[in-house]
């Protein structure tokens, strides 16, 4: 699905440049359930924003579900990334004037599907993560937990190929991030591949396989038994 | 334009930010609303001066003669000039193909006049058919002098309904009744009113003929008016005008026997000359609304800008999080565009209907000297709105256009 081969990317800050990734090759196949690990710094957000095309890469290739992504333009990448992913973020990034079902309806606007249509898909992925009920209300209104989940079930309407979540779990005491865990773990097991980045040990032995990264290169890549997040809700 | 799912999407973005789209739409409306005011008032005062100017008609020219200040071929200064008919006649022949009316006028200052048991004093007019040209008199009864009463030095008068109303309460028509007025008894065959107002109609007139004859003043005048048939555009007027002015001082100034370089003793007063001033004004006070009036306009722009930047400002992040969704730049930029471009328009136009609503209502109903009837041409309001709604739009423009432009990474790190 995923194919990243002697990736590269470095930051300028000021006059030295900062070298993030040095040479990353990586790849994920279907139905995959990966946790990418590492401290702060060591550029696994970054090899996240750049899978997710929120970001481009200096060298090295990158193909995803057999598409090679190269010199994107925004208009481009926006078509690619309404195509092929997902994105869950720490922050949730919800639009804050709309309302739970309007927010999980937005990326179905920009496939150009009909308003009603919008509606009833976006219902019904507000009914799969369990937030039927409050569906017309303001994230304001909701908790971290329910917030991410409406954040889940945004990316999951557009019914994409890859669904990336940057620390979905950074913003969430225990219980919610098990929760929250347990629905990913639900979406992984309908055959979609998911890619979590975490700094925390629990959150990413409940993935399938853990890609260590240390200041910019794989460290380690392992398959792990998976942890099953239902035991402890 | 037409796509219904952005409206939707406009809608329903509205309807969820009312205080931004409020006040964005207040400074459109109330930049609108200022404008229209002001040039509504502008016309207003512009009307309000024209009215005061109709007092006479516009392209008159006046004479009248006082005492001589220098000595002139042995004659001392000080001699009384007296214009007489033969003058007045001499100028009718000479210009006959020039003027257009001309009276002359012989006037005795409060005249006791009787009707029944009222009795007042108003000033007698000898002049010429001509003079209700010369006032701008409107009948409201009857006719004015015509020229057979001036040939049979008829004892005939024209009052004003002022003076009608004073002596002559309790008469409807007062047409063929019969005042006295110094002891001799006269005709009425109209009342007159003025477009000036009620300080003009002081006046009762008589032929010159009949004056001069009753009050025995042979044939002395007081004054000569003549107007100038109007020549193409108004500057030709106003130079034949000058030109006819001077060549009527120089011949009475010969026949009198007058110093060329008098100043005092014949005098002329050309109404065209305060035309021309009262142009200058008026043109000074148009330019003036319109300058406030822009810098308005132009304050309203910049609100709108202003607001532009910070909505879009605002927004950053939302940016960001569409286009992370799949949101084209294209898609980002037509969706604030048009939001702008909607929300100035109804409140633009908005603005304009009540303003010119509130000039259409209580315009007529303003009474104060100087301003009469504040309008506005609808055309520069409705050309005004457009050209708010084009600046909200490019302000709104070069901000959406940049955060459309920035990557979605940075957009959503923006808090």
């Amino acid at each position: 699905m995923i194919e990243i081969k002697n990736l590269h990317k470095s930051y300028k800050m000021g006059s030295n440049a900062l070298h993030v990734l040095k040479g990353i090759d990586f790849s994920v196949k279907e139905g995959e359930l990966v946790a990418i690990m590492g401290s702060s710094g060591s550029g696994k957000s970054t090899l996240l924003n750049i899978i997710g095309m929120l970001d481009t890469l200096d060298e090295g290739s990158y193909t995803l579900d057999g598409v090679p992504i190269k010199d994107l333009n925004e208009t481009k990448a926006a078509n690619y990334r309404n195509k092929f992913l997902g994105f869950v973020f720490q922050s949730f990034n919800l639009i804050n004037y709309k309302n739970a079902m309007e927010n999980v309806a937005l990326p179905l606007y920009y496939q150009k599907v009909g308003r009603k249509e919008r509606q009833e898909k976006a219902m019904k992925y507000l009914e799969q993560v369990g937030l039927k009920e409050w569906a017309t209300h303001l994230p304001s209104e909701l908790s971290g937990g329910q917030k991410q989940r409406v954040a889940i079930a945004r990316a999951m309407a557009a019914e994409p190929k890859v669904l990336l979540a940057d620390e979905p779990t950074g913003a969430l005491d225990s219980t919610t991030s098990y929760e929250v865990m347990d629905l990913i773990q639900k979406i992984n097991d309908e055959g979609n591949t998911i890619l979590v980045v975490t700094h925390e040990e629990d959150i990413a032995h409940m993935c399938k396989r853990i890609v260590h990264l240390k200041d910019g290169v794989i460290v380690e890549d392992k398959k792990v038994k998976q942890v099953r997040a239902k035991n402890y809700v | 334009m037409f796509d219904i799912e952005r409206w939707q999407e406009i809608f329903d973005t509205i309807r969820k930010n009312k205080l931004r789209t409020f006040l964005t739409g207040l400074s459109v409306a109330s930049g609108i609303f200022i404008l229209v005011i002001l040039l509504g008032f502008g016309q207003g005062m512009q009307n309000g001066i024209a009215q005061e100017f109709q007092r006479d008609a516009s392209n008159m020219i006046g004479v009248y003669t006082q005492v001589t200040t220098k000595e002139y071929k042995g004659l001392n200064p000080g001699r009384v000039i007296q214009l007489r008919d033969e003058n007045y006649e001499f100028v009718e022949k000479l210009h006959a193909d020039k003027l257009e009316y001309k009276s002359p006028m012989y006037r005795v200052f409060d005249a006791s006049i009787t009707y029944g048991k009222e009795s007042g004093a108003y000033s007698i007019w000898g002049t010429s058919p001509h003079f209700q040209q010369l006032e701008n008199a409107f009948m409201s009864y009857g006719r004015f002098l015509n020229y057979k009463d001036s040939q049979e030095k008829a004892k005939v008068v024209v009052i004003s309904n002022k003076i009608h109303r004073e002596l002559m309460n309790g008469i409807e028509n007062p047409i063929g009744e019969h005042i006295e007025i110094s002891g001799l008894s006269f005709q009425i065959v109209g009342v007159y009113g003025d477009v000036g107002g009620e300080r003009e109609e002081e006046k009762i007139y008589m032929p010159v003929s009949t004056a001069q004859g009753v009050y025995n003043g042979a044939d002395r005048l007081n004054m000569m008016y003549f107007t100038l048939k109007p020549a193409e555009t108004f500057e030709q007027s106003l130079a034949e005008s000058t030109r006819f002015t001077e060549e009527l001082k120089t011949y009475l100034k010969q026949v009198h026997t007058v110093a060329p370089d008098d100043l005092s003793a014949i005098n002329t007063f050309n109404t065209l000359e305060e035309v021309k001033r009262f142009y200058n004004l008026t043109g000074g006070i148009r330019f003036f609304f319109w300058f406030v009036g822009i810098c308005t306009i132009v304050a309203g722009i910049v609100g709108v800008s202003n607001v532009m930047l910070i909505i879009v400002k605002e927004r950053t992040k939302e940016i960001g999080i569409r286009k992370a969704l799949g949101a084209k730049p294209i898609s980002v930029i037509g969706l604030i565009l048009h939001e702008a471009i909607f929300v100035t328009a109804v409140f633009g136009f908005g603005g304009l209907i009540f303003s010119m609503g509130l000039l259409e209502i209580f315009g007529p109903m303003v009474e104060v000297d100087y301003v009469v009837n504040p309008s506005i041409d609808f055309r520069v309001a409705l050309i005004t709105v457009f050209l708010l709604i084009l600046a909200g739009a490019l302000a709104g423009f070069f901000p959406a256009y940049r955060a459309a432009k920035i990557k979605p990474i940075i957009a959503l790190r923006d808090e």
